[in-house]
């Protein structure tokens, strides 16, 4: 067996890749869900209507997509410049932080517009920050950053709690281990009247779009695709590679900080070392559906917010474990992987 | 000051220095063996909780401890077959199918572990390995403390280095693997597949990581809960770098990484007014500075991370 | 069967996607026989010899050694009837010992431990035999590039090979290393070996072989006795038709445009620069002639804004470009044709358009925003003014075929009308019509005035074009000499290092 490579790649393929990809990890999920001794129908049924059935299940399940769509799109933009961003988790953490700090009181009196401005800056900023320390040790050391962006979650995690135990701690939580709230006027409106759906997720579609339109029509999109496809040959041809790898770090790092403050000014209000149910490792399964394209991540925002809210309702109907979730995402992504490869490549013999 | 300085000079701390690196000289020789072939293993986290698991099932399910470091052998395999499959013959980003391998390995540890154990306010516990002092040499003082009272998956440990430092080293096997990684045109050019020597490679290093899971919940703890392995995979992907690729070097960059982890749990008690957190942190931000000191001079495999197509350079 | 035949292909084809790499290819070998396989670049002699070693099946035929047929696709069963093949981009692990590189795959794996002083003593054995000395604890990174050839061809021996293959095995070496090879390879046949070495320089094939083969388009063209052929006649056969290299007219070159002197820069890993000093002028081409691996690559790249010099300075009209920048080179009207145009050269995925604007995409844009209908047309532009085929500005790059990628690279640059080119290897591993192509386009630049620096390692093209030549030896470059004054004698003494310098009294 050997693989050709295809001459062009063609759009039905790109599309249907993820479609095929899900199913794939529905249909051997099945079998995990049938061994919990329930019919995978009625299990995936209970999902559907745990995250559509109603009003409610709607707005959470959107609830759920918003900051998916950011560190969804955080790591695509970054993977496609061959920047290994795994950090995401962390930078959400960051960017939560440095929102919380900032919205707690520090902004009174400020027009509203300009203290949201403010504060979805000091999140992109957080965010950024973090992930431009494994970038310079890349680029100026060789030092792997996948591994760096990774031990810096753990680090990260860790300084959250030093935060929300210690100068961060708000008082009159009880003693819970969380940070003082975002101050009641600054949180974001809801999108739909009762209910924790708010217009960050108008945010988060507007910033797509807008990276959209950055990569695909702009110098800067031009280059980066060039450096991430052949570094070598973009810098031969005057592509500052350095610089541009910085600038992918900060947009990329910016993304997930930005998930994280929205969501702190948004349904949370706080930030809690438990406040990401694996927003960042989500987002890495988001962009390799979507095919790191943004206009696919919102997409696989929703079909991924959808398995984790829907596996949630089905679980207590069904006592089949929630971890199912977590399976299918894994499956999906690595079936993913499998149906991209038929995209460029055809089997021979 | 001093009683820092005492801490340092009791058996006791250099015997949890041992049992502190074990899993993590399971890892790091496992991972060690899979980039010496030419693939790197980001699945080792998910690999090391799965063994975790697998482990303490076996066990738990009424099986002999030895049985489940076999059977977290057995599992840590079948995780390694599947990333080798997709990264060998189909070639796949060794990146991103690692991650997918963690995220795939530890689901299933959690979803396995809840539908098949009753978990009531505590995790259920199993009767772990206990210290076995090897006869005669465990009354040395200190070093007979230290060394020779250990639980018997950290004797294997130990004998492991040795042993895959000289099947590198000294065997044909060992040859081909490292060729593998160095240059695989080159092994296909002498006869040999270097398609079959990775998938095996990556296989057997798997099972190896899964050992270090199993050891956390047969011999350091009792049970099995989610996030057991706190980014201990991570550490020894970042140990084989600080290694060089070399087996010795591993373990004592596990034996130094264990010491300092050892040391700040027991400064924790002497030093009063610092947050735990920031000792918490001390492994995952030494990792990095590892990373650092070493990433410039580091002799990588040459053909590590890069796929391997018959007939295509 | 025929008599005495060692080696038999017979009816082999090859097909990759819609090319025919190997068409119905029939060939023997004798015993004692050495055996050349002419082709041009492209003809199938490597995918030929492959196929006979096993790295690839063929889709039809069949491998005979010594009468038994080989099971396609198992180079182990080619080793194991006495194959032995030196490819030509070695397969050797830099960071294992000769020694190393040498016994693996000759034990069974799963042996328990490795008899290395046995082995050592057989190897040092075949290496007084066949006159190739070899250090067996050597770390391979660390040896030259001959060196390594004798490792690769020691591999072969010591797996007792009977028939050898070699794959350009003068691609890198200098002229004198070439000669010594051919020796050893004489008293090998003598000494019963039977071998076929890959080629397309006739000189060596006139030289060293007992009969020539030519491949061309992939099928068996012609057969002759070395004999009874002469280089006029091989040429023909090999390219087919009379593709004629554009001849160089004289004219006087003006003044100096760029002007380098004492470069010196540390590489890592590869060749440093050690004091070089040229001068290119306007109207005139100067060639850097050399084998491989001398310092080609580092003089490109600090000409390029890729590497940094530790000493020396370069002038381009006056003006200190030594710390040049490549966005910065491309402003100045530098051209730059970069030696491997795969890796450098364009980005693969990305359009022909995008590649042909990658260089200057801030020309082609507003307010950040590229303006996609200009970069387009111009793309269009290229593709009619230098004939690029079967492409459109939409074309996937890496879909053109080498000649059309370098006709892309150079139109890019010479569309610019830059007063500075650097030709780094422009035609290596083209066809011949290609290299008419691109010598077409380097000399009508020239005449337009542009002063071009051309760094070669075929000969032919260096002497044809050149005004003046400079040869480059580990890092030095020799003084240059008019191209009327050249003859092969000098010209490969100056290639392996050999010069008068003006200081030497």
């Amino acid at each position: 067996m050997r693989f050709e490579r295809r001459e062009d790649v063609s759009l039905p393929a790109l599309i249907l890749a993820p479609l095929i990809a899900v199913l794939a990890a529905l249909v051997l999920c099945a079998g995990l869900i049938a061994m919990a001794g329930v019919s995978p129908w009625l299990a995936y049924g209970e999902m559907l209507r745990g995250a559509f059935g109603s009003r409610l299940a709607v707005t959470e399940t959107f609830t759920r997509a918003s900051p998916l769509i950011l560190t969804g799109l955080a790591a695509a933009v970054a993977f496609r410049a061959r920047l290994w961003n795994i950090g995401g988790e962390g930078q959400f953490y960051m960017g939560a932080l440095a929102a919380a700090a900032l919205g707690h009181s520090a902004l009174a009196g400020w027009p509203l517009p300009l203290a949201w401005a403010a504060l979805a800056a000091a999140g992109m900023a957080a965010g950024a920050v973090l992930l431009l320390v494994p970038a310079v040790l890349r680029l100026r050391f060789g030092v792997d950053e996948v591994v760096t962006t990774l031990l810096l979650n753990f680090i990260v995690l860790l300084i959250v709690g030093l935060m929300v135990e210690g100068v961060l701690k708000d008082p009159m939580a009880f003693g819970w281990p969380q940070s003082v709230p975002v101050a009641a006027g600054l949180r974001l409106p809801d999108l739909v009247p009762r209910s924790r759906l708010h217009v960050g997720i108008v945010l988060a579609v507007v910033v797509v779009l807008l990276v959209w339109l950055v990569q695909a029509r702009t110098v800067f999109g031009a280059e980066t695709r060039a450096a991430g496809l052949n570094p070598r040959a973009a810098a031969f041809a005057g592509v500052p590679i350095t610089a541009t790898l910085v600038k992918v770090a900060l947009l990329s790092g910016g993304l997930a900080g930005l998930a994280g403050a929205i969501e702190v000014l948004g349904p949370v209000g706080y930030v809690t070392t438990t406040m990401s149910p694996g927003f960042g490792y989500a987002g890495i399964v988001v962009a390799m559906l979507a095919a790191l394209h943004p206009l696919g991540v919102v997409a696989a925002s929703v079909f991924v917010a959808t398995v984790f809210v829907g596996a949630d309702a089905m679980s207590r109907a069904t006592g089949v474990p929630s971890f199912i979730a977590d399976v299918i995402m894994a499956v999906a992504l690595l079936a993913m992987l499998v149906a991209l490869l038929f995209t460029t490549w055809r089997v021979r013999r | 000051m001093m009683e820092a300085l005492d801490i340092l000079t009791t058996a006791s701390l250099w015997a949890a220095v041992l049992r502190i690196a074990t899993p993590l000289i399971f890892g790091v020789l496992g991972a060690l063996i899979c980039e010496r072939a030419g693939v790197l293993n980001l699945g080792i986290e998910g690999i090391m909780t799965m063994g975790a698991m697998v482990g303490w099932l076996t066990v738990y399910w009424g099986g002999d401890l030895w049985a489940g470091l076999a059977m977290a052998v057995l599992a840590g395999m079948a995780m390694g077959w599947l990333h080798a499959m997709l990264t060998v013959p189909l070639g796949l980003s060794q990146h991103v199918s690692g991650l997918g391998i963690t995220l795939l390995a530890s689901a299933l540890a959690y979803y396995l572990y809840r539908l098949w154990v009753q978990v009531g306010d505590l995790p259920p516990t199993i009767e772990p390995f206990q210290p076995w002092p090897i006869p005669g040499l465990s009354a040395i003082p200190f070093l007979g403390d230290v060394v020779f009272t250990q639980t018997p998956p950290t004797y294997v440990a130990l004998i492991l280095v040795g042993l895959v430092a000289w099947m590198l080293a000294r065997t044909p096997m060992g040859l081909a693997l490292r060729m593998t990684g160095e240059n695989p045109h080159a092994v296909e050019a002498q006869g040999l597949n270097p398609v079959r020597i990775r998938i095996w490679a990556v296989m057997v290093g798997s099972g190896i990581m899964a050992l270090g899971g199993a050891f956390l919940t047969t011999a350091a703890f009792n049970s099995f809960f989610p996030g057991m392995v706190q980014g201990r995979g991570w550490i020894c992907i970042a140990l084989v770098v600080f290694a060089s690729w070399r087996p010795g070097k591993a373990l004592l960059g596990a034996l130094l990484f264990a010491l300092f982890d050892a040391f700040q749990l027991r400064l924790q008690t002497v030093v009063e007014g610092v947050p735990y957190q920031l000792f918490l942190m001390a492994p995952y931000v030494l990792s990095i500075v590892a990373l650092i000191l070493v990433a410039r001079r580091a002799r990588v495999p040459e053909a590590l991370m890069q796929p391997y197509r018959r007939g295509e350079r | 069967m025929s008599g005495g035949a060692v080696l038999e292909l017979e009816g082999i084809t090859k097909r990759f996607g819609a090319l025919v790499a190997n068409d119905d290819v029939t060939l023997s070998l004798k015993k004692g026989e050495v055996l050349a396989l002419l082709g041009e670049n492209g003809a199938g002699k490597t995918t030929l010899m492959n196929i006979l070693f096993g790295h690839y099946a063929a889709d039809a035929g069949e491998v005979r050694v010594e009468g038994r047929p080989l099971p396609p696709g198992k180079p182990r069963a080619a080793i194991a009837a006495g194959v032995g093949m030196v490819h030509q981009h070695f397969t050797l692990a830099g960071n294992l010992t000769v020694l190393e590189n040498i016994v693996i795959g000759s034990e069974p794996l799963w042996k328990v431990g490795s008899d290395r002083d046995g082995a050592a003593r057989k190897l040092m054995q075949l290496s007084a035999t066949f006159g190739l000395p070899v250090d067996p604890e050597a770390r391979v990174g660390d040896l030259s590039v001959g060196e390594r050839q004798r490792v690769e061809i020691l591999k072969a021996l010591y797996r007792d090979a009977r028939i050898l293959i070699l794959d350009e095995p003068t691609a890198v070496l200098a002229r004198p290393e070439a000669e010594q090879l051919f020796r050893i390879l004489r008293g090998m046949a003598q000494g019963g070996l039977s071998i076929i070495f890959i080629s397309h320089k006739l000189h060596e094939v006139m030289g060293a072989s007992d009969r020539v083969v030519v491949l061309r388009g992939g099928r068996v063209v012609a057969e002759r006795a070395t004999a009874e052929t002469n280089p006029a006649e091989l040429a023909e056969l090999m390219v087919g038709r009379a593709v004629a290299r554009p001849k160089r007219e004289a004219h006087a070159a003006g003044a100096p445009v760029v002007v380098a002197k004492g470069l010196s820069a540390s590489a890592g890993g590869g060749m440093a620069l050690d004091a070089v000093d040229f001068e290119v002028r306007t109207g005139e081409i100067l060639g850097i002639v050399g084998v491989s691996g001398n310092g080609q690559a580092m003089l490109g790249r600090v000409l390029s804004g890729l590497a940094r010099l530790d000493a020396g300075t370069i002038t381009f009209d006056g003006r200190d470009i030594a710390r040049i920048t490549p966005r910065a080179a491309v402003r100045m009207g530098i051209g730059r044709v970069p030696e491997d145009r795969h890796a450098e050269g364009v980005v693969g995925d990305l359009a022909v358009w995008e590649n042909a604007v990658l260089e200057r995409v801030r020309d082609f844009s507003r307010w950040g925003f590229v303006r996609r209908r200009a970069a387009e047309a111009h793309a269009a532009g290229l593709i009619a003014r230098f004939d690029i085929r079967g492409a459109g500005p939409a074309t996937r790059t890496r879909l053109l075929s080498g000649g059309n990628m370098q006709k892309l690279i150079l139109g890019r640059n010479l569309a610019a009308g830059p007063r500075f080119l650097l030709a780094n290897q422009p035609t290596r591993g083209l066809d011949e019509g290609a290299i008419a192509a691109v010598h077409q386009e380097l000399l009508m630049a020239r005449s337009e005035g542009a002063a071009i620096l051309l760094i070669s390692e075929d000969l032919e093209e260096a002497v044809g074009l050149s005004d003046r030549l400079q040869a480059i030896s580990k890092g030095r470059l020799s003084e240059p000499i008019a191209a009327e004054e050249v003859d092969a004698r000098r010209l490969g003494l100056m290639m392996a290092g050999v010069w008068e310098t003006r200081d030497a009294v």
